[in-house]
């Protein structure tokens, strides 16, 4: 059994890397040509595009959780935390090319360093919170991500799932400071006066503890994603996408691969973190429950049904993350199931949709939208030209 | 020294359990390059679909073989249905696939038989040897079954891939699939029975860890699968040798982590060993192939 010899081994793994744009990522490159395609009404210049379409989120966001009942604006926040984390990992995965099935772990992170900070006498404001939140996990996120720059798909694969299994493992040894089993309870910040005027005026609708909750989850979702989309048409993006793409031409036009797969991990790293942040106040508890594998492939299956490199992709599978349970749960609880069997059903339906996607749609939702918009506009296209 | 000596022995029969597991994702790797994520939840839906059938009243036997004989099935439809489409193709893909199925498969678990712990009896006493005044507590007519059940297929594996000719034939597949193919061996099939075998190898391990925990929960292989990943790439996932040193020496380092440092910090320490092994010698104790960029 031992003298089984495998000289396929290099050329295949060598053939998996280099192979040119997977059908899964090359859906990501093609929002920028679109969007200089002429036909768009949005301005040209990236930095307004993006500043535009910010402002219209933001009014989309107000009108919808003011339009909306409290059930509702909590379901929202939960949408926020899961796109905010999921965003991060789409960075990572769909423009640099580097799984990570960790992003559970590093939320935990954020998550517990929000619940830490808050359970004190006088605590800080906020935002210093939730900065600081972000600064600790992108330390850890550093500290991964140079063990991660070195290895690529099942090895990555691999490792981060070890991380995954084992960083909550933590909380249960000190668990004096992080609360063992039980997890910490988030005392979660009193609202402002000034947000119960605005609400007022503006709606009319009474302010409520869930609703600050809500307005903030939102908040850091835009300025999240506004960032990001920056980032990913910049010439940092570009560059990662050299790293994913072609290893051996980015190398030899000066760019270390190694150093920019640890940025792209650490930004990645921070977005999760953030995400852990939000998560502990919208659900007022940090517990290792809370952080299994189960999380960090629930972010996995938005991304990759979202279809990965994409914003809007990832924003559209952590609603669907949040929305098809609760219908999924009814259908099971009316086929006489007890709630924690039915609430299992959904993620039968993601472990399903993984692979139906991946055997027939790798691009994903956004993705397959986009090329086949790109193969209409090439066949008019051609079709002008001849005739 | 009683409870190094019982560290030590508890750490091999445990590191035998994650050998076999390591031994089924090498299985695996060699024919297909593909990491078999779904591993642990196949195997745990086997141990489930034996325990359903101890619960109605056979014996643990009888449940053993169909645990396997479930594997040996689920083995191959998983490889013909839904690996065989991204075989060969960007190695992300596989990944993923194996992910869905590893999530999908675990909820279904839950789903088909509750998401509560069950008791699991062991097919013999897990209660310790006595040696005079001493009882060796990790010594028992329970464990001596589990180190004889996997050196049983080791064994066998050796067996069928030196002296047989369907061992040859999946031998050349794994080699090069385009040489056995001119040769006529049917790849394809080579291929679905090595997953077969695999699955079977897995779901053994199952049985075994159930057996020594006693208690089993549809997430119990979890941490089983991140521990036969460490010990195969420890043992530098090519070589089937170097899978069991792996799962040995993973064994028995987990075993004093957990008797000296405490429990809750076996998975990070697995995590440990891992990187280190990845960063240092990221070819494994036994690399055979150099070219490798891992």
């Amino acid at each position: 059994m031992s003298d089984l010899q495998t000289p396929a081994s290099a050329s295949a793994a060598g053939a998996a890397t280099s192979e040119a744009p997977t059908t899964a990522t090359a859906a990501s490159n093609a929002s920028s040509a679109q969007a200089t395609g002429g036909r768009s009404f949005l301005p040209r210049n990236t930095l307004l595009r993006h500043l535009l379409v910010l402002v219209l989120c933001a009014v989309g966001a107000v009108l919808l959780l003011e339009s909306t009942d409290l059930g509702f604006n909590a379901q929202v926040g939960y949408v926020a935390f899961y796109a905010i984390a999921a965003g991060g990992l789409t960075l990572l995965t769909g423009l640099n090319g580097q799984i990570s099935l960790g992003h559970g772990a590093l939320m935990a992170v954020g998550g517990y360093t929000t619940a830490l900070l808050l359970d004190v006498e006088e605590p800080l404001p906020l935002v210093v919170v939730f900065l600081i939140a972000v600064a600790l996990t992108s330390v850890v996120g550093a500290i991964v991500g140079v063990a991660a720059a070195r290895l690529h798909g099942p090895y990555l694969a691999g490792a981060t799932l070890a991380l995954a299994v084992g960083l909550p493992g933590l909380a249960l040894h000190f668990d004096d400071l992080l609360g063992g089993e039980q997890g910490l309870t988030v005392s979660t910040p009193d609202r402002p006066d000034w947000f119960t005027e605005i609400i007022r005026t503006l709606s009319g609708n009474p302010a409520s503890g869930v609703k600050w909750i809500a307005y903030i989850s939102v908040a850091c979702l835009l300025v999240t994603y506004f960032l990001l989309a920056n980032l990913m048409r910049s010439r940092v993006g570009r560059t990662w996408r050299a790293v994913r793409d072609q290893e051996v031409a980015a190398e030899l036009s000066g760019i270390n691969l190694g150093a920019w797969r640890v940025v792209a991990f650490v930004v990645s790293a921070a977005a999760a973190g953030l995400a852990g942040a939000v998560l502990a106040l919208v659900v007022r508890l940090t517990a290792p429950t809370a952080f299994t594998i189960v999380l960090s492939l629930s972010l996995l299956t938005a991304i990759v049904i979202g279809g990965l490199g994409s914003l809007l992709g990832a924003l559209i599978g952590s609603a669907l993350l949040v929305f098809l349970p609760r219908l999924l749960r009814d259908a099971g609880e009316s086929l006489d199931m007890d709630a924690a069997q039915a609430a299992e059903i959904s993620y039968v339906v993601y472990g399903v949709i993984l692979v139906l996607v991946m055997l027939f749609a790798p691009a994903g939702l956004v993705g397959s939208v986009r090329l086949a918009l790109m193969k209409q506009r090439a066949r008019r296209a051609a079709g002008r030209a001849r005739g | 020294m009683q409870e190094f000596v019982n560290l030590t022995l508890g750490g091999v029969i445990t590191g035998s359990v994650y050998a076999a597991f390591a031994l089924a994702l090498v299985l695996i790797w060699r024919s297909t390059r593909i990491v078999n994520f779904a591993q642990g939840a196949m195997a745990a839906l086997t141990t489930f679909i034996a325990i359903a059938l101890i619960d109605a009243g056979q014996s643990y036997w009888v449940g053993l073989v169909v645990a396997l004989l479930s594997g040996l099935v689920i083995g191959a439809v998983v490889e013909r249905v839904v690996i065989r489409p991204v075989e060969g193709g960007p190695e992300l893909n596989a990944v993923i696939v194996t992910l869905g199925l590893f999530i999908a498969i675990q909820a279904l678990i839950s789903v088909l038989f509750g998401v509560n712990q069950r008791a699991f009896v062991p097919p013999f006493s897990n209660i310790g040897f006595r040696i005079g005044d001493t009882t060796l507590g990790s010594l028992s007519p329970n464990t001596v079954y589990t180190l004889i059940a996997v050196l049983l297929v080791m064994v066998a594996l050796i067996a069928l891939f030196r002296f047989t000719r369907l061992g040859l034939a999946m031998r050349a597949s794994a080699f090069g699939q385009e040489v056995a193919r001119l040769l006529g061996v049917r790849v394809g099939r080579m291929l679905t029975l090595g997953w077969a075998l695999a699955a079977v190898v897995g779901s053994l391990a199952g049985m075994l860890i159930a057996a020594e925990t006693a208690f089993v929960a549809p997430t119990f292989m979890d941490s089983l699968i991140v521990f036969g990943f460490v010990a195969a790439v420890l043992g530098g996932l090519d070589s089937p040798i170097g899978a069991v040193v792996g799962g040995l020496v993973l064994g028995v380092a987990l075993s004093y982590v957990r008797g000296y440092l405490g429990d809750t910090l076996v998975g990070l320490a697995a995590l440990v060993i891992l990187v280190v092994v990845l960063l240092v010698r990221p070819g494994g104790l036994f690399s055979t192939t150099q070219t490798r960029r891992a």
